[in-house]
């Protein structure tokens, strides 16, 4: 009978451990982990292009996170992203703040950070951020590099880069 | 007799799928009447996922520790060490936790699972159960197969839960990356369900058929010292590949 009884306390000991391994796993190293239970204003941010933008993906003031990407939906009118970002109660945002996506590092996933504005009236819910910047796209970058100002300095960059090339090739 | 030898190669192999699939469904058939044998089935989860939780602790520890150090030398390369938390916890959580933790049960509880019934086959244990009206199904079998699907995916949450730690433990405290990249970079990438259950599913799935092709061998097994023994090694080669094969179909449709 003592036998039994320490199966199932080891049974019972092994579920609990098995259980205590999964809440642990699905609350502290999942995106749960930055889920802010507490109360929240939504604001809006049109951007022409969100890049790699994700749902959830938060939304930082100096650095620091103050809430997290709600929604993203393409306006049908004026065919930019609508992104809803919603923002923890405790954090009151000034209403000129202008809203920007960027990279955590070079491999890191995509943010939207807030710049604070000077204006003394802050943001409610449901207010849209006028000022915004989109997600930088590295083909943009290039093509701009590449093209340059007017057509003929792009001429003579493409022919340099030729006789760099064909340069190269001799030595 | 080497031309003829083939084609029956082929056949017994199908016949024994075949067998193995009714075998499935006489279990599940059974599994409402094991119910009675609950204490059964406690005492199972005890001896197949309790007692196989030292070798999968230490073991995920070191996979986690291996793979931590791997990726940090990896992305070193392309000076991405940040995401080191991230690639360690999606390729846990997602292939080697519930992969690595099929093949480790395979080896523990597997083998051991079916070389009791295989020796009760060989003792006539499971025909002086049916003289006495007990259904070796529904005692024997079904309490174990139920066992291996609800320890699997415990252990593999263990086996998870370490190895995050392992890679932790060679990632931020030996190699020098910074703790809270380690984790905000992990924490906004892995998903609960399209990765963490992902993975639960997995193993459950891998904790079912482990114990099915195990019980199965076990069941069938001629009662012969030898052939236990060949029964014990099949029940190893044929867990291993079904495992790796259903994780691979499992992938393609859960991605």
């Amino acid at each position: 009978m003592a036998q039994r009884q320490s199966f199932q306390i080891g049974t019972g000991l092994f579920i609990l451990l098995g259980f205590a391994a999964l809440a642990y796993l699905a609350t502290q190293t999942t995106s749960l982990a930055n889920y802010r239970q507490g109360a929240s204003y939504d604001i809006v941010a049109r951007f022409t292009n969100i890049g790699q933008l994700k749902l959830r993906a938060p939304v930082k003031v100096a650095g620091v996170r103050v809430g997290s990407v709600d929604a993203i939906a393409l306006e049908p009118d004026k065919l930019d992203a609508k992104v809803t970002l919603s923002i923890d109660d405790s954090y009151k945002i000034p209403d000129d703040s202008a809203a920007a996506i960027f990279t955590s590092g070079l491999l890191g996933d995509q943010y939207v950070a807030l710049q604070p504005g000077g204006s003394p009236d802050n943001f409610k819910n449901g207010d849209e951020v006028v000022l915004t910047q989109s997600s930088m796209q590295l083909e943009e970058l290039i093509g701009k590099y590449l093209v340059g100002g007017d057509a003929g300095k792009a001429g003579d960059k493409s022919k340099d880069a030729a006789a760099a090339a064909s340069g190269d090739k001799k030595e | 007799m080497s031309a003829s030898r083939r084609p029956s190669l082929i056949a017994s192999g199908l016949a024994q799928v075949g067998a193995c699939g009714i075998f499935l469904l006489q279990i599940l058939r059974a599994l409402p009447r094991s119910l009675r044998y609950l204490r059964e089935t406690v005492r199972q989860i005890f001896f197949v996922g309790a007692m196989s939780l030292t070798i999968i602790m230490i073991c995920g520890l070191f996979v986690g520790m291996v793979l931590g150090l791997q990726l940090y030398h990896t992305l070193s390369i392309f000076g991405g060490t940040a995401a080191l938390g991230t690639v360690v916890a999606l390729s846990l959580y997602r292939e080697l936790g519930p992969v690595v933790t099929a093949l480790l049960f395979a080896g523990r509880a597997g083998t051991s699972i079916t070389a009791e019934i295989g020796l009760m086959r060989a003792t006539d244990q499971l025909d002086a159960m049916e003289m006495m009206a007990v259904d070796p199904l529904a005692y024997v079998v079904a309490p174990r197969f139920l066992a291996g699907v609800i320890a699997m995916p415990l252990l593999a949450c263990v086996f998870n839960a370490l190895g995050i730690f392992g890679a932790h433990l060679v990632g931020v405290n030996w190699l020098g990356l910074d703790s809270g990249t380690f984790w905000s970079n992990m924490t906004s990438s892995v998903d609960v369900w399209s990765d963490v259950m992902n993975g639960v599913w997995k193993s459950a799935v891998f904790g079912a058929v482990c114990t099915l092709i195990a019980t199965f061998q076990g069941y069938t097994t001629p009662p012969t010292s030898e052939g236990v023994a060949y029964a014990t090694t099949r029940t190893v080669v044929f867990s291993s590949i079904a495992t790796l094969a259903i994780d691979f179909v499992m992938t393609a449709f859960l991605m």
